[in-house]
């Protein structure tokens, strides 16, 4: 179906429908976390307008262009989601919604969930309506995620769950959580593990925020405290979680690579830098050291375009994915460190004429550590790719 | 696949031995790897079928820079099939560009004066002589100057810059061959009162550099993709050591710190390789638009190769220092592709100036 349409008929459709549908206020081209619409049952959203943005894209399936056209999403193949990104940009719109469901749990879904588990699940992402968060990491399992204690113990028509689990994005604000948990205690640990979807309204969950160096406090601990899971609750198979685990985490690692939640994006540095200094002498080391920052962000971006180019829609890029997100990640945590640097004084003020940035600065070092950090990705490349002994 | 192809013919002629029995000859390639590039129409690879080319393009210009750089493989594939080629064909000069896609030509760009690559700075003067010229200069760092038969000089004019292709025996043209690092060909041309005529003019007068640049540019792209295969040919040693020796007992591809260093190397290549890709698709699609594409490519594939290099001789330990072990030869070949063609500084400007710095 997809493969039939003319390049340049579906660009001119698509650009009257942007042009008839994606309202002003939306066309700011701003992303960053006071803009981005994560949607679900608690979101308040900013304006009417993002409503507005939200409602008419769903209804397209531009929330998720590749997904499927009965799961919610438009069915477009690699070159269709260029033409729309392209589009998007021409009139510097804002993404109508971002998710953990987008970003993580629909790939997941997609690849290992059932025709039924799709239906369920993804439609509601797909219009924002559910809003989801990731249930890995635990206090005694961080970089070594299979070692996940929090577990489930089977009573037949369903699991009784119980345990904790640590730096929950968003957990406060997400209806479901998708959760790692132990279902065979005996197993060795990568066999033991199944991967749940739970209802974060059940009232054996809870949740207490944490505040980070930022200043906000987005991600959370998170109790399980007999909390029934019925079973159909489970994507892949029992104590096969780690498959489902690990294929999601290629996806997310992909997304941060291209600076999460829009946190790379911004200004060029050549501007940043010229807004500071104007035309008088400006410092060369610093200069330099945007140069290279340059050279390098406009290299990963060809490479993160590469590797979208050789995956078939929607499938990612698999262990290349750590090279990705180390790459991409480092890169913006260095790329924040400058922007500091020509922000100056005004830069360290929370809410002065750089309102935002330290926040922001302050919130990229986190990129090299969500998700896996650099230096598992790098023994995911030494031992995946290059073959070096585990 | 044309990058197996050519590997299959370069494993068997031209393996790394083969570049290390020139070096210890003195010499700088070898005559019969040419003609065999000339039958297999890479040294046609970017001259019209018309011409006698293949015209594959620049990505394949890519692919066979690449597959040479990976064993080291010493020829004037750069010097002719791509840049005199880029600028004989701009010039529409068929019977020079047929003479290089049977093999029968090299060419050599006499361009640098100082120690920089900098095509501004040119003080080599051709003055105006009753239908002609006398062309007066010196040029340095001259690839491929002591083999070559004929010569891309660019002299000033009284309006701007104008390239002229003569023969290298020309009356009044010296050579000194420069002994490099990298052991291949280059030289120092020392040009006193040089007769030339409008017929040695390519494109038009003063106006040297609508022909050279996109020759520089193809040169730069391919030279980018030498570097990533010197870079692949670097790494896949150290891979390889680091799975065979041992130490302490066990192979040292077992120590994180030399896995992620390793891992952290291979990472660059594969940023490093899609500018590559990109150059040399630019360059296929809109050449006239390719100057950011190619001179990130060549920017990261200086960097690259220069870690590559020094990261390989670290890991080999002793032996790496060892001149009968050949990762000095890519160290050596990779400083002398860092600064042909302008250095990382030279390009990581010009990317800057496209991105506004
Ligand atoms: C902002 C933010 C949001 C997050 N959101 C979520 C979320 O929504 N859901 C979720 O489940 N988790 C989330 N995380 C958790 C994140 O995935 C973990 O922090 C991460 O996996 C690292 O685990 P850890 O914090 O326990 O560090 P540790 O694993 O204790 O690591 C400490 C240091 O040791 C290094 N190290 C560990 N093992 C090795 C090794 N084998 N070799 C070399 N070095 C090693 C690490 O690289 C790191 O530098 C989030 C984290 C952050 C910072």
């Amino acid at each position: 179906m997809s493969q039939s349409r003319d390049p340049e008929a579906f660009r001119a459709e698509l650009r009257e429908w942007l042009e008839a549908n994606c309202p002003a206020e939306m066309r700011d081209g701003v992303m960053n976390e006071h803009t981005i619409c994560w949607g679900g049952k608690n979101w308040e959203f900013t304006s009417d307008a993002q409503r507005v943005w939200l409602e008419r894209a769903a209804s397209k399936g531009y929330t998720v262009p590749t997904w499927p056209v009965e799961y919610g999403g438009a069915g477009m193949n690699r070159d269709e989601e260029k033409i729309f990104h392209a589009e998007m940009a021409r009139i510097n719109a804002r993404s109508p919604l971002q998710s953990f469901g987008i970003w993580m749990l629909g790939p997941a879904l997609l690849h290992f969930g059932t025709h039924e588990q799709k239906l369920h699940y993804l439609p509601p992402i797909a219009r924002g309506e559910v809003r989801w968060c990731q249930g890995y990491s635990e206090p005694g399992a961080g970089s070594d995620l299979a070692s996940v204690q929090s577990r489930g113990e089977d009573k037949g028509d369903h699991w009784l769950v119980n345990g904790q689990k640590i730096w929950t994005s968003y957990a406060d604000k997400a209806d479901w959580i998708f959760a790692l948990i132990r279902t065979d205690r005996d197993a060795p640990k990568h066999k033991g593990i199944s991967f749940l979807l739970i209802d974060m309204t059940d009232p054996g969950v809870t949740t207490r925020p944490i505040k980070l160096i930022s200043g906000a406090s987005p991600f959370c601990e998170t109790f399980f405290d007999n909390v029934k899971v019925p079973k159909a609750q489970i994507v892949g198979d029992e104590n096969r979680g780690w498959d489902v685990a690990k294929y999601l985490l290629t996806h997310e690692r992909e997304m941060i690579s291209g600076g999460g939640a829009g946190l790379g994006g911004g200004r060029a540095l050549g501007a940043v830098l010229k807004d500071t200094y104007g035309e008088e002498e400006m410092d060369t080391v610093l200069r330099a050291d945007a140069m290279r920052c340059e050279v390098d962000a406009m290299a990963i971006g060809l490479t993160l375009e590469r590797y979208k180019d050789m995956a078939e829609a929607g499938t990612g890029a698999g262990d290349a994915s750590a090279m990705l997100k180390y790459m991409g990640t480092e890169l913006n945590k260095q790329r924040h460190e400058i922007l500091m640097s020509a922000g100056g004084s005004d830069a360290v003020e929370w809410d002065g004429a750089l309102s935002g940035l330290a926040a922001n600065w302050l919130r990229t070092k986190a990129n090299s550590i969500e998700g896996g950090t650099s230096e598992v990705m790098l023994s995911i490349v030494s031992r995946r790719i290059l073959g070096l002994p585990g | 696949m044309l990058a197996d192809a050519a590997r299959g013919v370069l494993d068997g002629a031209s393996p790394v031995s083969a570049f290390r029995a020139l070096r210890d000859a003195g010499k700088p390639f070898e005559p019969a790897i040419w003609q065999e590039m000339a039958q297999m129409g890479w040294t046609g690879v970017l001259i019209p079928e018309e011409a006698g080319g293949s015209d594959m393009g620049h990505g394949a210009a890519a692919v066979l820079s690449r597959e040479l750089g990976k064993t080291l493989v010493s020829s004037p594939f750069i010097s002719t099939a791509v840049m005199a080629a880029t600028a004989l064909r701009r010039a529409g000069a068929t019977a020079s560009l047929q003479r290089i896609a049977a093999g029968e030509a090299i060419y050599a760009l006499a361009l640098d004066e100082t120690r920089k690559f900098d095509p501004t700075r040119i003080e080599t003067t051709a003055t105006r002589d009753g239908n002609g010229f006398r062309l007066s200069g010196n040029k340095t760092f001259v690839v491929d100057g002591g083999s070559a038969d004929r010569l891309l000089v660019l002299a000033r004019t009284d309006g701007g810059v104008t390239l002229f292709d003569i023969p290298a025996d020309r009356a009044g043209i010296a050579r000194d061959a420069q002994d490099m690092v990298d052991a291949r060909d280059a030289a120092r041309i020392m040009l006193t009162d040089v007769e030339a005529t409008g017929d040695d003019v390519l494109g038009q007068v003063d106006h040297g550099m609508d022909i050279l640049r996109p020759a520089l540019e193809a040169g730069q792209a391919a030279l980018a993709a030498e570097l990533a295969g010197l870079t692949a040919g670097a790494f896949d040693l150290t891979v390889g050591y680091l799975k065979e020796r041992k130490q302490f007992g066990v192979t040292i591809g077992s120590f994180q710190a030399l896995q992620h260093r390793a891992a952290h190397l291979w990472c660059e290549t594969e940023v490093t390789a899609s500018a590559i890709l990109n150059a040399a698709r630019r360059l296929d699609e809109d050449p006239d638009n390719a100057t950011l594409a190619v001179s990130l490519a060549k920017a990261r594939a200086t960097a690259t190769a220069k870690l590559a290099v020094i990261e390989g001789v670290q890991m080999h330990g002793g032996i790496g220092m060892t001149d009968a072990f050949d990762m000095g030869f890519y160290m050596k070949r990779a400083r002398v592709g860092a600064e042909w063609l302008g250095d990382y500084g030279y390009h990581a400007a010009t990317v800057a100036r496209h991105r506004g710095f």
